[in-house]
C-alpha cells in the first residue's frame, strides 16, 4: 500500500526562484536563506519519495478571473512551468501520477471534498520554487508530483479547519492506494507578507513563530483560527498559510520535527520551512 | 460596500467577490500581458490597447498612471496587476514600495530590518475607521 512518510512546508517566494535561476544564491542577501535549506537537500536524497502531493496556490497564472476553483487536483501526466509574464522558469517539466491522482480524486469527493479536476494546467512559482529549494538545479525532478492548487487569491479561501480536515481525508485516500509508494505531502506559501496597499511589507515574526510551534504540536486548535486573524496579523497574502494545514492533517497526530527554519526577508516576505516525519508505529 | 470585519484593517484592500466583479475587465486586461505579443502592443500604444477592453475610464487612468493603490480600489488584484509591472520590467518589491509611498531604497531597508512591524498596523484608528 502507499504510505505517507513525511511532510515539508516552505514559503514559495518568486524572488527565491529568480535568485536560483540567475545564479545569485551566494550573494550576501540570499546566502543565509539558502543555508536554511541545506538540511532538506541532504534529507530528500535519503528519503527518495516516489510521489509528492504538493499543495500550493496558483497566482493568477493557470486560473484567471473566469474560473477560480477552491481546490483543484492535477490529474495529467505532465505540467509545464508557467510563463508568468517574463518567460517560463528554466526548470524541468513536472511529471504527474495520473493513477494516484484519480484514486485521490474519487476518495476525497466521496468523503465530501468537492474537488475541481484538472487535466491541463501550467504550474507557477508556487509549485516550482519549493521543488527548486528542495532538489536544487536538476535536469529532471527525481520523483512524480501531484499538484494540488488551493484558491488563496480571491477571498475567502477555504478555512484552516477545512484544509486540516481535507488533509485527514487525503491521508485515508493515499493509504488506500494499492501500489507500494513512498508519498510525501508538502504545504507551501506564507509566511507573513503583504504585497499591496500602504501596509505592504508587513511582517509579523511573533505570529509566524507561534504558527510554526502550533502546527507541530497543537494543530487541532491552530485549525480553528479564523481568516480574519491571518489577514489582519500576517498580511493579506499571509493567508496562504492555511495551505500548510493540509500537509499537517495528512500526517499522523504525532510527528517528529527534523528541521525548522525561519528567515526575514526574501523580497517582501517572511520565509518559514519545516521538515517533519511521521513517527514510526 | 457592505461592512466586513476586514474593513478595519489599515492600508489593505481585500480582494473579495465584490471587488472581483468590479475588477473583472481590469484584471483580464492585466493577464493578457502574459503574452509577449500583447506586451508589445501595449507598449507601442498604451491608450489604444486599453481601449480594447471594457474597463472604466477611471481604471484606464489608474493603469496609465501606474497607480497601483487606485487600481486595487477599482477591483484590481496584485497577482493580476503583477503582469503590468512585469511588463515594465519591475519587481514585486518595486511595486510594493510604490504602494507605500516610500522610496524603493527606504522600503528595501525596512524589509532588511525585519519588515513593517505589526504594532499600530493591525487596526484602523477609531477616528478614521
Ligand atoms: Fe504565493
Amino acid at each position: 500500500m502507499a504510505r505517507i512518510t513525511a511532510g515539508v512546508a516552505t514559503s514559495h517566494v518568486p524572488a527565491i526562484g529568480a535568485a536560483m535561476d540567475l545564479g545569485k544564491t551566494e550573494q550576501p542577501y540570499w546566502q543565509p536563506l539558502f543555508k536554511g535549506y541545506e538540511y532538506v537537500r541532504q534529507w530528500i536524497k535519503e528519503q527518495k519519495p516516489d510521489v509528492i502531493f504538493l499543495v500550493y496556490n496558483d497566482h493568477a497564472n493557470a486560473f484567471d478571473m473566469n474560473f477560480i476553483p477552491t481546490f483543484a487536483i492535477g490529474c495529467a501526466p505532465e505540467f509545464k512551468p508557467a510563463d508568468e509574464g517574463w518567460g517560463a522558469r528554466p526548470v524541468p517539466i513536472v511529471k504527474g501520477h495520473p493513477a494516484l491522482a484519480a484514486h485521490i480524486t474519487q476518495s476525497l469527493i466521496q468523503d465530501n471534498f468537492d474537488l475541481t479536476v484538472v487535466h491541463k494546467m501550467d504550474v507557477d512559482h508556487g509549485l516550482t520554487v519549493p521543488l527548486s529549494l528542495v532538489f536544487g538545479q536538476v535536469e529532471a525532478w527525481p520523483c512524480l508530483i501531484i499538484p494540488f492548487a488551493v484558491n488563496v487569491v480571491l477571498y475567502p479561501p477555504p478555512s484552516g479547519q477545512r484544509c486540516y480536515d481535507l488533509g485527514k481525508a487525503l491521508r485515508k485516500a493515499i493509504e488506500s492506494f494499492p501500489e507500494d509508494l513512498n508519498v510525501q505531502v508538502w504545504g507551501t506559501g506564507g509566511m507573513s507578507h503583504q504585497l499591496q496597499g500602504p501596509r505592504a511589507g508587513l511582517i509579523n515574526q511573533a505570529f509566524d513563530n507561534d504558527f510554526l510551534d502550533r502546527l507541530i504540536d497543537d494543530a487541532e486548535n491552530l485549525a480553528k483560527v479564523p481568516h480574519i486573524n491571518y489577514v489582519r496579523e500576517a498580511g493579506s497574502e499571509g493567508i496562504e498559510l492555511v495551505m500548510w494545514l493540509i500537509m499537517r492533517g495528512a500526517l499522523n497526530d504525532e510527528i517528529e520535527l527534523k528541521h525548522r527554519f525561519y528567515h526575514v526577508p526574501a523580497s517582501n516576505t517572511a520565509v518559514g520551512h519545516l521538515v517533519v516525519e511521521n513517527k514510526k508505529a | 460596500m457592505t461592512t466586513k470585519p476586514y474593513h478595519d484593517i489599515p492600508g489593505t484592500i481585500i480582494f473579495d467577490p465584490e471587488m472581483a466583479q468590479l475588477g473583472y475587465h481590469l484584471n483580464q486586461f492585466a493577464n493578457s500581458l502574459m503574452q509577449a505579443a500583447n506586451r508589445e502592443k501595449f507598449k507601442a500604444n498604451e491608450r489604444a490597447y486599453l481601449d480594447e477592453w471594457a474597463m472604466s475610464e477611471e481604471q484606464k487612468q489608474a493603469v496609465l498612471a501606474r497607480d497601483y493603490n487606485q487600481m486595487m480600489q477599482l477591483g484590481g488584484n496584485v497577482y493580476f496587476l503583477a503582469k503590468i509591472f512585469s511588463t515594465d520590467g519591475l519587481s514585486f518589491q518595486h511595486a510594493a514600495a510604490s504602494m507605500t509611498g516610500m522610496t524603493q531604497e527606504a522600503y528595501a531597508q525596512m524589509m532588511l530590518n525585519g519588515g513593517r512591524r505589526p504594532e499600530g498596523n493591525l487596526y484602523k484608528e477609531q477616528n478614521n475607521g
